[in-house]
């Protein structure tokens, strides 16, 4: 389903992701964990080419988006992302978040798109909230909006960038809920966390970055139990 | 004594006979107002997203021209124009020359206000609707630039009132409105008081009237 080959990325001289070779089987979840820094954002990013690798090849559902530019639009309402920052449309209502990219993007019908967006929010429990606007939501409902807006693209992969990391812990758990609920629903899943239960629960594969390079890849069991790399000792040592 | 006075009462007289001059000076000063603040909109909003775009030439472009028209005095810029189309065979009638300068040099100060006022949103906005599959010019239309609206609208506000003032460049090239006309009427008949009084009387309502409007717009948009 994904398939980063040979990943090269600067930042001016910042060498960001060195020869990164990931890939995601469809219905697959995998966790990317690691130092601040590391790449991780960078990593996640090259799928739906909010950066652009300076080399190496990006293929997302069996298409090419260093060699064909012209599906990168498909392949962004297939992979839908969801960012530590929540990024809701402030000027927008949280119904109208769900619905604008569907009806201007997919050209779906106001009335169906607002149909499923309803669905999406009753299942992130936030029907209530359609017509609220994002100021007027706590950080965790905010975030599970942005989840319930990705879904309402139907897409076949979810990107998360530290869902998590920018809420008052009280509020993480009724975003990781969602996460694993929609973790069961069978879809392909890409999550950068440091949420170690989250991981165990749901990942297929733990993928543990550092100085931009995938260093460790293995079972949540056997990398949290019995790390091997001795970068992800350590770091698994100070977040425990 | 009473020829001494600037602002005898058969000054006024003389004026008020001669209003015709001054009512189709202030149409005309209306005129540019409206054409250059519709110009200098889309130019600001064209170059404004130009200054912030991924693409380097382009935002150099952005720079030359703002740069430009910002560091020369707009009297420079009209007589310019002014002086040069008749060279290039292009002959326009005096008002859209006003129009032309007027409307290119706003155009630079409202560039730096749309440019300000985008990058006053957040970077993960335009990423959040890139990444749901937006173009780059809808995630500006729809996502972006609504939000910037509350930014560069007081500062858009403040470019109009300096562009009806500095419609009145148009004097210096016979253009018809009412600087010029105040001007030619009372440098015929040396009634200077009357005439200028009048006048800035006129533009001070133009600006006014704007000004309140521009309030009353800012309060719906949530300033
Ligand atoms: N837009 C950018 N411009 C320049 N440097 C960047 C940019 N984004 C990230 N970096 C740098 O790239 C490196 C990796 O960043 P990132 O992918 O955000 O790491 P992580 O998500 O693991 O914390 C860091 O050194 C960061 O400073
Ligand atoms: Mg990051």
């Amino acid at each position: 389903m994904i398939k980063l080959q040979g990943i090269n990325k600067y930042f001016g001289d910042n060498h960001v992701l060195k020869d990164i070779n990931l890939h995601v089987k469809q219905g697959e979840k995998v966790v990317v964990i690691g130092p601040s820094g590391s790449g991780k954002s960078t990593m996640i990013r090259c799928i739906n080419q909010l950066e652009r690798p300076d080399s190496g090849d990006v293929i997302v559902d069996g298409i090419n988006l260093m060699k064909s530019k012209a599906q990168l639009k498909q392949i962004r309402q297939e992979a839908a992302m969801v960012f530590q920052q929540f990024n809701l449309y402030p000027h927008k209502t949280v119904l109208e978040n769900l619905t604008i990219a569907p009806i201007l993007v997919q050209g779906k019908s106001k009335e169906e798109a607002c149909q499923t967006g309803l669905e999406f929010l009753e299942r992130v429990g936030l029907k209530d909230k359609a017509d609220a606007y994002p100021a007027q939501l706590s950080g965790g409902q905010q975030q599970r909006v942005a989840i319930a807006r990705a879904l309402n693209m139907h897409p076949k992969i979810m990107l998360f960038d530290e869902p998590t990391s920018a809420l008052d812990p009280e509020m993480i758990k009724e975003v990781l809920d969602v996460m694993v609920d929609l973790a069961h629903s069978g879809i392909t899943m890409v999550c950068v966390t440091h949420e170690m239960g989250f991981a165990r629960e749901v990942a297929d594969h733990v993928i543990f970055m550092a100085d931009g390079q995938i260093l460790e890849t293995a079972t949540p069991e056997a990398f949290f139990d019995n790390p091997q790399n001795e970068r992800a000792q350590q770091f698994l040592s100070k977040i425990l | 004594m009473d020829v001494n006075n600037p602002f005898a009462l058969y000054k006024w007289q003389a004026l008020f006979d001669a209003r015709d001059i001054f009512i189709g000076g202030l149409i005309t000063t209306l005129e540019v107002t409206i054409g250059a603040l519709v110009l200098s909109i889309l130019l600001g909003i064209i170059f404004g997203i130009a200054g912030v775009f991924p693409n380097k030439i382009i935002r150099v472009i952005n720079r030359i021209y703002v740069e430009f028209f910002q560091n020369t005095p707009l009297v420079i810029q009209v007589i310019f124009i002014y002086n040069a189309l008749p060279h290039l065979h292009i002959m326009l009638p005096v008002l859209l020359i006003g129009i032309l300068g007027v409307g290119l040099y706003t155009g630079a100060y409202m560039a730096e206000v749309v440019r300000g006022g985008i990058m006053a949103v957040p970077k993960g906005q335009l990423e959040a609707a890139v990444s749901q599959g937006f173009s780059y010019w809808q995630a500006m239309w729809y996502i972006v630039l609504p939000q910037a609206k509350k930014v560069m609208l007081p500062a858009m506000a403040n470019q109009t009132i300096n562009l009806v003032k500095n419609t009145s460049v148009l004097a210096m090239i016979a253009g018809g409105d009412l600087m010029y006309q105040a001007d030619s009427w009372s440098g015929s008949n040396m009634y200077y008081g009357p005439a200028y009084f009048v006048s800035g009387c006129c533009y001070w309502i133009i600006c006014f009237a704007l000004s309140k409007y521009i309030n009353k717009l800012e309060k719906k948009a949530g300033v």
